[in-house]
């Protein structure tokens, strides 16, 4: 095992970094700081300006009208699938990956990687072309009165299928950080495969998961490319909350489109907000990991 | 929090799922284009009503949006659409051609080539027509911007590509047409993919001079925005739009919802129906409700696609089918 070393940059480095004089400083840090306010700020700002522009009772009549509700609802029955089944395949993999060794290792790595690598509109055709009536599966799926593109079915597997390397690329690091020492010791004293999991690897990645489980929450309840083409857009049944926007906003609906689309943003708020609380322990568990490598090996 | 307790809400997720599918009224799914939004926003309950009085059957209808091509795309794909309204009979005889969901002779079984409502393609400028812009020869012009959708994927779209074309080819002859077209498509900065994504670019971003547009489009983004934004110009000559109506075979058959859905698309031709279509802005066929919203619908030398390009098949394969001349104006 290597040992890694954890430095802090002294006060004298510090100095040479930043000897440029202060206006240079102060202009890049303007720069930054503008082009934040400009590009993230104010459009997040007028979100919730256009939403509430028309009054409050427009508002909440624009999220709590029959197709908003569906569209809420379906937002929510789609993220409660796609999350746990992401959760339980995703800490399996990670398992696999970082605490064995097998053949086809890398083909499973290259497969959790590929939704980050395709885009979703593809991701949503796959799926017409696999269940969709002129598809494989298709003609088999309408004989037996199934479906699962432009129905619920299909925009909980689009859903998932773009969700799949949130938890699981989150998780390898840490784990691959964490080594198999402490399980193998578990082994060692008798503990079965479960009991391993269950009182050693969990405890150790637990930060680390949660921090997975709201990425994927997130991208979850946001996707649109995948979801809008495998929905059909039927208002009040196959409609998320992002295709939602995007009808109310094409029917020149914009105080409705930006309450729902508030909606959203809120969302990210709250998920931005437990994301940093959850990072610092991320990073705490990091850090621990670490130390007790370092007294390991000295 | 134990296993069991997961799996109780996992399968009660799942039963509410299922439950709430099996709960349901009779329902029928209208697929539709992009324009037709607000049409049948009332149509729809007018329907119901009517039905209810007439059957005592409780139904709901649900209603699927987008750009007339990718609709029947959709259905193709399997959209259990029991009624398909879209912009044009191109898009119902693909259903029919590649889906085989309904007979090739659909357009045969509704009235007036089940074309219920008309509509033309004008076009809609800034207040004050800062351009000056007049007519389709005024598109071509350099230093306008047009908007107009993409014909490959907007059915709407392809009306204006084929009035243009048509205009190029009555006053500059059939050699020069092509090249009329590509001098408006040279001045077009964005092509979205649907009529609406289209009027939004022009309306709500401010982009381009000209938008293109339905008839009904143009009243109805007038009627959104007040009179003090644009203009509605209307051309010397333009084409005469059909959009047509088709129940989906297949579809009905397998729901059993025939019956309602030959209803609802009889209703279209209704003098109910038809005030519905002419409050929206579409032309009525119906010649006592036409001549009562006569005011509303100026007169223009119309076209039809039949007589000038030889039926919708015809135009399809010659103009946007790939390598035709949209592909050929464009991709150069």
């Amino acid at each position: 095992m290597t040992t890694i070393t954890i430095s802090h940059p002294s006060k004298s480095q510090q100095a040479a970094i930043t000897q440029e004089p202060a206006w240079v400083r102060w202009i890049l840090i303007g720069i930054a700081l503008a082009f934040l306010t400009l590009f993230l700020f104010v459009p997040l700002v007028s979100v919730f300006y256009e939403a509430l522009k028309k009054g409050v009772d427009v508002y909440f009549a624009a999220i709590t009208e029959p197709d908003a509700l569906a569209a809420i609802k379906l937002t929510l029955t789609a993220t409660a699938i796609a999350v746990p089944l992401n959760l339980v395949f995703g800490v399996a993999a990670a398992w696999a990956i970082t605490k064995f060794e097998f053949r086809g290792k890398n083909v499973l790595i290259t497969l959790i990687d590929l939704p980050f690598s395709v885009s979703p509109v593809v991701a949503g055709l796959i799926y017409v072309l696999v269940f969709g009536l002129q598809g494989w599966l298709g003609p088999w799926l309408a004989e037996h009165d199934l479906k699962v593109i432009f129905a619920v079915p299909g925009i909980v597997l689009a859903t998932i299928f773009v969700t799949v390397p949130f938890i699981a690329r989150e998780l390898i690091p840490l784990m691959q950080a964490q080594g198999t020492e402490e399980e193998e010791a578990a082994v060692v004293l008798g503990a079965n495969g479960w009991q391993t999991l269950w009182n050693i690897t969990l405890p150790n990645i637990k930060w680390g998961l949660l921090y997975g489980i709201i990425l994927c929450n997130a991208r979850a309840m946001g996707e649109f490319g995948a979801v809008s083409v495998v929905s059909g857009h039927i208002r009040g049944s196959t409609n998320t909350l992002p295709l939602h926007v995007e009808i109310l906003y094409n029917e020149y609906n914009f105080a409705a489109a930006f309450a729902v689309a508030s909606l959203l943003a809120l969302l990210a708020l709250i998920t931005l907000a437990i994301k940093t609380f959850v990072e610092s322990k991320v990073t705490q568990q990091k850090h621990t990991t670490k130390l007790k490598e370092n007294n390991h090996e000295h | 929090m134990t296993a069991n307790k997961w799996l109780n809400i996992i399968l009660l997720a799942a039963s509410l799922l299922i439950s709430s599918h099996a709960l349901a009224d009779k329902t029928l799914l209208n697929a539709s284009y992009d324009p037709t939004r607000e049409l049948y926003q009332e149509f729809n309950p007018a329907f119901s009503k009517y039905w209810q009085a007439q059957t005592g059957e409780k139904i709901t209808i649900r209603q699927s949006h987008g750009g007339s091509g990718k609709q029947a795309r959709s259905v193709i794909d399997g959209l259990d659409a029991d009624v398909v309204t879209l912009a044009l009979a191109g898009d119902i005889d693909a259903i029919a051609a590649y889906g085989k969901l309904l007979p090739d002779d659909w357009q045969t079984r509704l009235p007036g080539n089940s074309s219920p409502y008309t509509s033309t393609v004008i076009f809609l400028v800034r207040k004050g027509n800062p351009k000056g812009i007049k007519d389709w020869n005024d598109l071509a012009k350099p230093g306008v911007a047009v908007i107009t959708p993409n014909p490959k994927t907007s059915g709407g779209a392809r009306w204006n590509y084929l009035a243009a074309w048509e205009y190029g080819k009555q006053h500059f002859g059939e050699a020069k047409a092509k090249e009329f077209v590509a001098d408006i498509f040279k001045n077009v900065p964005v092509l979205d993919s649907g009529a609406r994504g289209s009027a939004t670019t022009f309306i709500e971003r401010g982009i381009g001079d000209v938008l293109i547009s339905w008839e009904n489009e143009a009243f109805l983004a007038l009627k959104e925005y007040g009179q003090g934004k644009f203009e509605i110009i209307i051309p010397s000559f333009s084409v005469l739009a059909e959009p047509t109506v088709a129940l989906i075979d297949k579809v009905v058959d397998k729901k059993g919802t025939r019956k309602i859905a030959e209803a609802y698309l009889q209703y279209l031709y209704s003098d109910e129906g038809q005030e519905i279509a002419a409050k929206h802005f579409y032309r009525p066929s119906n010649e006592k409700v036409a001549a009562k919203y006569a005011r509303q619908f100026p007169a223009i030398k119309l076209f039809k696609i039949d007589d000038a390009f030889g039926g919708w098949k015809n135009a399809q394969k010659v103009h946007f089918d790939d390598g035709g001349t949209f592909d050929q104006i464009y991709l150069k």
